[in-house]
């Protein structure tokens, strides 16, 4: 138990006055850069890496790993209240989040996801301080035939989810495949769809589409019907935090949540969004009142929180293993690491074990603090929902425009924004789901990846996906998960024949 | 705690200004200088190191940097053309990367377009095989190319990037034809990483600092380098000491706007050439594992014009530009 040992040590390097300070300085700020509009988790630690060049390695990397768990919190707040996800990782808790706040659960909603993540981060630290080494042995032998698997396990589940009909369902994710495409090739490095203008070089950006679809989209909508049909604000009905039933409801979709996102988090180029599609399909599955999903149904929160901060800390294992940045937060940690002349990487672990372990202790610390500072927060959260509705919604829109161009200043991209906040509009008042164009910009461009890099490998031969036993049963998984509903539908039609 | 950084800061400007005498502390030059990426990456570093330094130093009374990302750099590097213009106190960090992006992009711009001010750092690239592959050195790894080119599979950063131009001039210096080469592009040295030590490539390319870990370990063989010479620490040997007469440095330099002239520009020009030369800017380089590939402006004009057809070369030969 020679872990249990060196995570001792690790506690008593972490409990350190100052690098409680420094934990707790992380976590505020790292709290308040995922709420604020525009500046993400990312560039906070890159403008603070000068700073902290004078002080000592432990206590600015443990200052780092606070902002980014603090910034996984921040993100989901502006989501549940205001429907403006910060992050493409916060998508899928605006859909549920968001409805509950709007009818007057916002309370519970907020709490199930600080409470959510707290336990899924604190699970999911474990696995790393334990784990981290063999868990890195499988991941890279993760070859691209089984990525274009999971990519096809995650389109059917989310497809079937998504929308009242399975057409509206999927004409919303082949416009966010159309998106997806734009941009430059990764492959080839030549240009997709994007009709001379450089800045879609890069592709659309996710949280651009999302914020125009879910943000400015819903204000649109909301303006429309105003003259109309004016809407109350809805105030806080009942106990602003959680009942009996609520917990009952949340705490399996935690671990479920936790298992899915930790070991996707850990892939290479796993990232945060998969698992919290996963998580949502498999909540609604497996709910006890799958009918209230789209009306705010607390497990379709619960999970997918818990499912986005366990993949934060499964980005850590190939960081810390590898030297692998699997996120933009993650590649200026590692350049803070670098700062210091450590290099991340296999032998990270032995040459470096106080501080690795230093680090694993202050995320545990980072984690209580972190509920700390935001359960106290959520009664001062929900008043926001109190504002009337005009200027709650005017709010919304300048918002989110800031936070557009906050986070690239060009005027294309606001012009993009504003654009996706009509089809929005559109796709709201024709009773299109917006979810699935986010879900396929985010899917598209991976899932062409790793077919054409698996196709590229084996030199054209589309056995290549069949011949792996890994890629193969998730291709399998995918097909049963995709024909079942239909032999189920045939048959039960067959035996009410019989009858 | 702030005292002390205080009087560190003092003690660092006063260091700067004895260390060259010609040098004011008193610099009023106020900057602003355009990483064309975003945050995290090679040049954003480059800029806020640079910005750190001149600071340090009192080459600067103000130093901002600004990230404009997107397209390899060329949006970054569009608007610097386009609005800074004649503007003395705008700065641009770009390297190899930008030259191989405007060609691929076919984009109206390029770097012989601003006026450069010095060389910064080279960093080398490595090449390398997994731990169990028979292929034991770069001749090994000709034949193998040599043999069939399309099976040879190489892994590495984006398409027409540093990466892939070295993996073509070695296809090339193996007798194959370089638009056969068999490339799988990954967005960068990390997720390549992944796909190397998965066994699923033959070969690949990446900066040497990014695989150092894993080639002290053992996981992966490193062949050779692309630095012309050989590096302190380093041991793999430059590709030109094994016969192979390439040489190809993911350099990283600092420019200035199109239009800056005279007095202006031997201000920025004395300003980066003496941070450059100073202890602070030689600290950083040696802690973030940078090479120093420092050239004044003038040769560093020279190079970027020759380097600019180089790159166009081998991106027309392997079918990324016309």
């Amino acid at each position: 138990m020679d872990a249990i040992n060196l995570l001792i040590e690790g506690f008593s390097l972490a409990i350190q006055p100052a690098n409680l300070i420094f934990a707790a300085i992380g976590v505020f700020i790292g709290t308040a850069v995922g709420v604020l509009p525009g500046i993400g988790p990312a560039l906070t630690v890159a403008l603070l890496l000068p700073v902290t060049f004078k002080l000592d390695p432990g206590g600015s990397i443990i200052m780092f790993a606070g902002i980014y768990y603090g910034g996984m919190y921040g993100g989901s707040t502006t989501a549940i209240l205001l429907n403006t996800p910060g992050e493409s990782a916060a998508v899928v808790t605006a859909l549920e989040g968001n409805k509950m706040a709007r009818s007057g659960r916002g309370g519970p909603a907020l709490a199930t996801a600080a409470i959510g993540s707290f336990v899924a981060a604190l699970v999911a630290t474990f696995a790393l301080a334990f784990l981290a080494p063999p868990l890195v042995k499988v991941a890279v032998k993760f070859a691209p035939w089984d990525y274009f698997g999971l990519m096809l396990i995650a389109f059917v589940t989310v497809s079937a989810t998504f929308g009242s009909s399975p057409l509206r369902g999927l004409t919303s994710l082949a416009f966010g495949l159309w998106l997806g495409l734009m941009g430059l090739d990764q492959l080839t490095g030549q240009a997709r769809l994007t009709f001379g203008v450089p800045q879609l070089l890069d592709g659309v950006e996710v949280t651009t589409l999302a914020v125009g679809l879910f943000a400015i989209g819903e204000a649109l909508h909301v303006a429309s019907r105003h003259l109309y049909k004016p809407e109350k604000p809805i105030p806080v009905k009942g106990s602003i935090w959680m009942t009996g039933e609520d917990w009952s409801r949340s705490w399996k979709a935690w671990l479920r949540g936790t298992v899915v996102g930790f070991p996707i988090g850990a892939l290479p180029a796993g990232g945060a969004e998969i698992p919290t599609f996963l998580s949502y399909t498999m909540e609604k599955k497996l709910s006890r009142k799958p009918e209230e999903f789209g009306s705010g149904a607390i497990e379709g929160v619960a999970g997918p929180e818990a499912a986005n901060n366990a993949s934060a800390a499964g980005t850590l294992v190939p960081l810390l293993t590898l030297g692998l940045p699997t996120s933009a937060t993650a590649a200026v940690m590692l350049a803070g690491f670098q700062q210091y002349n450590i290099q991340p990487g296999p032998l990270l672990f032995t040459q470096h074990a106080d501080l690795v372990w230093g680090l694993v202790a202050s995320l545990f610390i980072a984690n209580v603090m972190l509920l700390v500072l935001n359960l106290p927060l959520v009664g001062l959260w929900v008043k926001l929902l109190r504002i009337p509705l005009p200027w709650l919604y005017g709010g919304i829109l300048v918002f989110a425009s800031m936070g557009t161009i906050a986070a690239n200043p060009s005027v294309v991209e606001l012009l993009l924004l504003s654009a996706f906040g009509v089809v929005g509009f559109l796709m709201r008042r024709y009773d299109y789901p917006v979810a699935p164009a986010v879900v396929g910009l985010i899917l598209g461009p991976l899932a062409d990846n790793a077919l054409r890099r698996s196709v590229q490998m084996s030199l054209g031969d589309p056995m290549v996906f069949l011949e792996h036993p890994s890629s193969a049963i998730m291709i399998a998984v995918a097909t049963i998960a995709l024909i079942a509903p239909f032999v189920f539908k045939g048959l039960s039609r067959f035996q009410q024949d019989e009858d | 705690m702030r005292q002390f950084l205080r009087t560190a800061l003092c003690l660092a400007a006063l260091a700067g200004t004895a260390f060259f005498p010609g040098a004011s502390a008193a610099s009023d030059l106020e900057l602003t200088i355009t990483a064309p990426a975003g945050a995290g990456g090679g040049w954003d570093s480059a800029a806020r190191s640079l910005q750190e330094a001149m600071m340090a130093t009192g080459e600067a009374k103000s130093v901002q940097v600004v990230n404009v990302p997107g397209a390899g750099g060329t949006v970054g590097l569009a608007q610097f053309v386009g609005s800074a213009k004649g503007a003395a106190d705008q700065l641009l960090v770009a390297g190899i990367t930008l030259v191989g992006a405007s060609i691929s992009n076919n984009s109206p711009v390029d770097l012989t377009q601003v006026t450069p001010l010095a060389r910064l750092t080279g960093d080398p690239l490595v090449v390398v095989v997994p731990r169990d592959s028979p292929i034991k050195s770069i001749d090994d790894l000709l034949a193998t190319i040599k043999k069939d080119v399309a099976t040879t599979i190489w892994v590495g950063g984006s398409a027409g990037g540093a990466d892939h131009i070295l993996a073509a001039l070695i296809t090339k210096s193996a007798g194959a034809d370089p638009s056969k080469i068999n490339y799988v592009a990954y967005s960068g040295g990390g997720e390549a990483l992944a796909a190397m030590l998965g066994g699923q490539a033959t070969a690949g390319v990446s900066g040497y600092g990014e695989w150092e870990g894993q080639i002290k370990s053992g996981d992966l063989r490193a062949l050779a380098i692309s630095y012309p010479e050989p590096i302190e620490g380093v041991e793999a040997k430059p590709l030109k000491a094994q016969g192979l007469d390439i040489e190809l440095v993911n350099w990283r330099g600092i420019f200035a706007p199109p239009g800056v002239e005279g007095a202006d520009l031997d201000a920025l020009k004395a300003a980066v050439d003496n941070t450059v030369k100073s202890q602070q800017w030689k600290d950083i380089v040696k802690a973030r594992g940078w090479t120093d590939y420092y050239a004044p402006s003038d040769e560093f004009k020279g190079f970027i014009a020759s380097e600019t057809e180089r790159v166009r070369a081998i991106l027309t030969s392997i079918g990324l530009a016309q």
